[in-house]
């Protein structure tokens, strides 16, 4: 136990600012009410979906919540289910295989809702593009919000992606 | 000319690796299967091809490894009626990939054996095939009615759990059927395909050069092992030497995934068990792990830094040390860590005989990689074939036989410390020169990469019709050890499988392509 506690003192905190919104990651007509935009200030709840990834952005995700990124300081938090959801996190491109679930999810995530696509593959349909297995990009099969480009996008894109879903500074809170 | 272990006429095929081929009968699959096995040679992969633009029927072939090689057998099928006598009671892992060949191409089996669609959901009609040559890539099928029979559990108090293919966690999508009594798991069937997204298709589509990109992605927290694995079967097809500097530095780049990924899953199996502190340790180590990789080659995972020919960033003198050195920190670091997992009781209480795969039943079913040296099937392409540049670094092959959680986590961490070590040779002694060759001219060729990466081996047979693809198949060790999660959980607790699942930290992405 002591070795435990020796080793958090010497790492201290190591998070970092939070990156600040970006209004060219959300797509066109989805701007959202201030009302609805209040209702999220406070605390956010993400379901993440991989909707057929390469894995690559999954592991992107995870190192979000390392503690360089430590999103929960800001009120935003991973659970387990879609129905505490308020922002869906899909990485694509959108497989058919996986097509009736991701539209599942979307449908049992309570309104108001906001969807994040990440990385190429979500934007785009990537390397992978349409084909008799790939519905391609996440806006294909659910409305999205905001989508973040990359392969994968860093955890910082990530982030910045989700709070310019909600409109927010990212200051702490 | 003949193989050692095996008494068939091979021919070796060009490369960095020691590959032989052969061409048999589909009705010799069983015997020379059966002589291989006994001879104890494993299985790799088992794939399928169209061969009809080149005058013949279809084709399906299995790669064994031998001690002396890889033995990639090839058996012709006919067009009308294209069945083959299966390979799943010799080694028990074929039986998905001969699922998987029946649902992409249409040639299966005889009867007897599992006869369910693998990597089909609802996506395409059971009558089309879409490695079929003649199969329109522009072709789109309306969702079919998705009926996949479970096999049932009965008796008294037996419940199912049906988990997936969305999960709690930030994981990739499967679905888990437990049948369970009380707390205790009684049978798990997994439920893959979901992220099934046409990548063997989408190969035939591309050139040998624009091929490597997607290699790269096939399982992204491989992609290495994946890149190197594409580029060494490029090389192989187009015998195409790649510079000794190039193969140094393809070495770091492996050890580096290595080193990644095994920092990313012992991190996560002490939040596992709720030692949230492993967690945000190992992950602050990875970061800087992660953020290296970006400033020395580019990209946090490594992607498209090796290319068919060689690599695209060259590592300075400078630099090299800078990566030692912060290797260094690490590695104390994780040293520290690691002493912490083994005195918390807590956490030795939950990994300590959790999923455990013993010896026997891993050697029967092949499990491959990490996984297999933790229940003692020891076998490590970078010890058991030492080609450059693994051949004068003498690597230690790191391996248990209790088989359990705890034997994993031991493994991983002895060879994040022999990754490290491995890493500081090269650099010590990188060779000078270039570091990429040009391709040479493919025509029409096949070629096999073969590497060992962090989860176990990856192989990548290429076929070429001239600069095109004409036929690859990726292979993952997931497709090996998937099956074998299925007999670790047997008799643990539910909540126990989240740990028993990351200990193996299998690719979904990987098997469904």
């Amino acid at each position: 136990m002591y070795q435990l506690l020796k080793q958090i003192a010497k790492t201290g905190i190591v998070t970092e600012p939070a990156p600040a919104p970006d209004e060219s990651l959300r797509l066109a007509g989805r701007e959202l009410g201030n009302a609805i935009l209040r209702h999220f200030g406070r605390a956010l709840a993400i379901r993440h979906v991989d909707a057929g990834s390469c894995n690559g952005c999954e592991l992107e995700i995870h190192a979000l919540n390392s503690p360089y990124a430590n999103p929960e300081r800001l009120g935003i938090r991973f659970v387990a289910s879609p129905r505490h959801a308020d922002l869906l996190l899909v990485t694509g491109p959108v497989s058919r295989n996986m097509e009736t679930a991701l539209r599942r999810t979307w449908e049992a995530t309570p309104d108001p809702k906001l969807v994040v696509a990440i990385g190429d593959c979500g934007c785009t349909g990537g390397i992978f593009g349409e084909s008799y297995a790939s519905c391609g990009r996440v806006s294909n099969v659910i409305p999205v919000d905001v989508a973040v480009p990359g392969c994968p996008p860093t955890p910082a894109a990530i982030l910045q992606g989700i709070l310019t879903a909600v409109g927010s500074r990212g200051q702490r809170r | 000319m003949k193989l050692k272990e095996l008494d068939i006429e091979v021919d070796p095929l060009p490369g960095a690796m020691p590959v032989f081929r052969a061409r048999i009968k589909a009705a010799e699959l069983p015997e020379v299967c059966g002589w291989s096995h006994a001879g104890k040679a494993r299985l790799v992969a088992l794939w399928g091809s169209d061969e009809t633009h080149r005058g013949s029927g279809f084709a399906l072939h299995v790669a064994l490894a031998f001690p002396s090689g890889l033995l990639w057998l090839t058996a012709p099928l006919e067009r009308a009626n294209p069945r083959y006598p299966g390979i799943a009671e010799i080694y028990p892992a074929a039986g998905r990939m001969q699922r998987a060949c029946a649902d992409l191409l249409g040639i299966r089996p005889y009867e007897g054996t599992d006869e369910r669609k693998w990597l089909r959901h609802g996506a395409w009609p059971a009558d089309v095939f879409p490695l079929r040559k003649d199969f329109d890539p522009a072709g789109r099928f309306a969702q079919q009615p998705d009926r996949y029979s479970f096999v049932p559990v009965a008796g008294e108090g037996v419940h199912e759990i049906p988990v997936g293919p969305v999960h709690a966690g930030t994981i990739e999508p499967g679905h888990f059927r437990f049948s369970i009594v009380g707390e205790k798991i009684l049978r798990l069937e997994e439920r893959l395909g979901y992220k099934h997204k046409g990548i063997e298709k989408r190969f035939e589509q591309m050139t040998l050069a624009e091929g490597a990109r997607l290699a790269g992605r096939v399982s992204g927290d491989s992609t290495v092992a994946y890149a190197w694995a594409y580029a060494m079967a490029a090389e192989g097809a187009t015998g195409t030497e790649p510079p000794r500097r190039a193969l140094a530095l393809r070495g770091v780049l492996l050890e580096l995934e290595r080193i990644a990924n095994h920092l990313g899953d012992l991190g996560y199996l002490g939040n596992d068990v709720a030692l949230a502190f492993g967690f945000a340790q190992f992950w602050r180590l990875k970061e800087d792990l992660l953020r290296l990789n970006a400033r020395l080659f580019g990209h946090r995972y490594l992607m498209d830094t090796i290319a068919p020919g060689g690599v695209v960033r060259d590592l300075p003198r400078a630099e090299a040390e800078g990566l030692v050195r912060a290797l260094g920190t690490i590695g104390r670091e994780v040293a520290t860590l690691q002493s912490i997992y083994e005195e918390h009781a807590g956490a030795q209480d939950r990994f300590i005989m959790t999923g455990q795969v013993l010896p026997e039943l891993a050697e029967r079913m092949g499990l491959a990689g990490f996984a297999g040296r933790a229940s003692g099937v020891k076998r490590d392409l970078r010890v058991d074939y030492p080609v450059p540049p693994y051949q004068q670094l003498d690597p230690r092959m790191i391996s248990h036989t209790r088989g359990d959680v705890a034997a994993r986590v031991l493994v991983r961490f002895e060879e994040l410390f022999e990754s490290i070590r491995l890493i500081e040779a090269l650099v010590q002694e990188l060779p000078p020169g270039e570091i990429r060759a040009s391709l040479g001219r493919a025509g029409r060729a096949a070629g096999i990469g073969w590497v060992e990466g962090w989860r176990g081996e990856v192989l990548i047979a290429l076929e070429t019709d001239g600069e095109r693809i004409h036929r690859l198949h990726p292979h993952d060790p997931s497709w090996q050890n998937w099956p074998l999660l299925e007999h670790a959980v047997h008799g643990n607790i539910v909540p126990d499988f989240p740990l028993i699942n990351k200990s193996f930290n299998l690719s979904y992405s990987g098997q469904d392509l």
